[in-house]
């Protein structure tokens, strides 16, 4: 009951008393209204703390819901795994096509040295097709920049998700999800999907003379 | 009056593969006297040390932008006279406005080719 029902009923039932005894009231019947008074209060009272408690039940049974759905969602693996792993992808292309990019140019400017040493018409054209090369290398800073934006854009994300991991605190299990023990992962057998990974990082990809020794650690 | 292709020119930029492209470009053009920095505050540093006919400057760079490398250069009694064409990738109108009302000599968007620095260098140098 809202406060100003209240208020109406209580004019009411005042009404209803002044009616009743008229402009003498004896104080037994005064006392009897205030005590009848302030029990039906008391009963709105906790008919309003029944709903507020039924309120704030849904409420929780809510948030355990959203949280199973966002656990199920594995918010810990973007954070820890998938987001780090993307950015650390895009910063390789990053090196990768700046190393390119050096190797092309150191090229070039090499063929410059010799088109000078040649000059004449030899030069000049020559020279013609560096320009265009030095042109085109330009393309690294541009698609730097842009990768150097998106994985801002992940280390956005990154922070969200870790604000929302904090704000819900330990996330339940998803059910019949086990995390592999350290070392699991290498030991199992991969299927050929797992093998499939592409090129890796540079400090976790293995090299050339590692390959060789591991081939031959089979003969 | 004839340009002097000995001028020094100072070339700003934080990616490397720039600031080469950038001296493989104008010395394809005979601007041999190129001079580099990494970032705004190194420049200006550079521009107090030696004479410029011309700064080229990026403007996406940390700590000293392009854009308060520029002001700084209009705001300075000695400097402020040198040429300074913006080359960068921000290319936004309000950006260029805010690169003509600082006093940028020239706007060129990345990606470029050698025909438009040819270009806007001549239009801010005379014909060469």
């Amino acid at each position: 009951m809202s406060p100003a029902q209240e208020r109406s009923n209580l004019a009411e039932r005042l009404r209803a008393f002044h009616k009743k005894h008229g402009d003498k009231i004896g104080l037994t019947a005064l006392a009897e209204f205030v005590a009848d008074s302030i029990h039906s209060a008391l009963q709105d009272a906790a008919a309003h703390d029944q709903n507020l408690h039924s309120e704030l039940q849904a409420l929780a049974k809510y948030i355990e819901a959203a949280k199973s759905e966002i656990s199920a969602l594995r918010p810990d693996d973007v954070k820890t795994d998938l987001l780090p792993s993307a950015s650390d992808e895009l910063d390789a292309i990053i090196q990768a096509t700046e190393n390119a990019t050096h190797e092309i140019m150191g090229a070039t400017e090499a063929i410059d040295e010799i088109a000078v040493a040649a000059g004449g018409d030899i030069e000049e054209k020559l020279g013609g097709e560096t320009v265009r090369i030095y042109q085109a290398c330009g393309f690294q800073d541009i698609t730097g920049q842009r990768i150097g934006k998106v994985v801002k854009a992940l280390h956005h994300i990154e922070q969200k998700v870790d604000a929302l991991l904090e704000a819900f605190g330990d996330m339940p299990s998803e059910p019949g999800r086990k995390t592999p023990a350290n070392g699991e992962k290498k030991n199992k057998a991969m299927s050929d999907d797992e093998l499939l990974e592409g090129p890796q990082m540079p400090d976790d990809a293995i090299k050339q003379d590692e390959v060789d020794a591991l081939l031959a650690s089979f003969d | 009056m004839a340009v002097d292709k000995n001028m020094n020119v100072l070339i700003v930029d934080d990616y490397k593969t720039m600031l080469r492209i950038m001296r493989n470009l104008l010395k394809q053009l005979d601007f041999n006297n190129v001079m580099e920095a990494s970032d705004g505050a190194e420049a200006l540093n550079l521009l107090r040390q030696e004479k410029f006919g011309l700064v080229i400057s990026d403007w996406n760079m940390e700590p000293m932008t392009g854009i308060q490398l520029l002001r700084e250069v209009r705001g300075d009694e000695n400097l402020k006279h040198v040429p300074f064409i913006m080359i960068t990738a921000e290319s936004k109108s309000e950006n260029v406005i805010a690169a003509k009302e600082a006093g940028v000599s020239n706007y060129i968007v990345k990606p470029f080719n050698a025909e438009t620095l040819k270009s806007k260098m001549e239009s801010v140098l005379g014909e060469f």
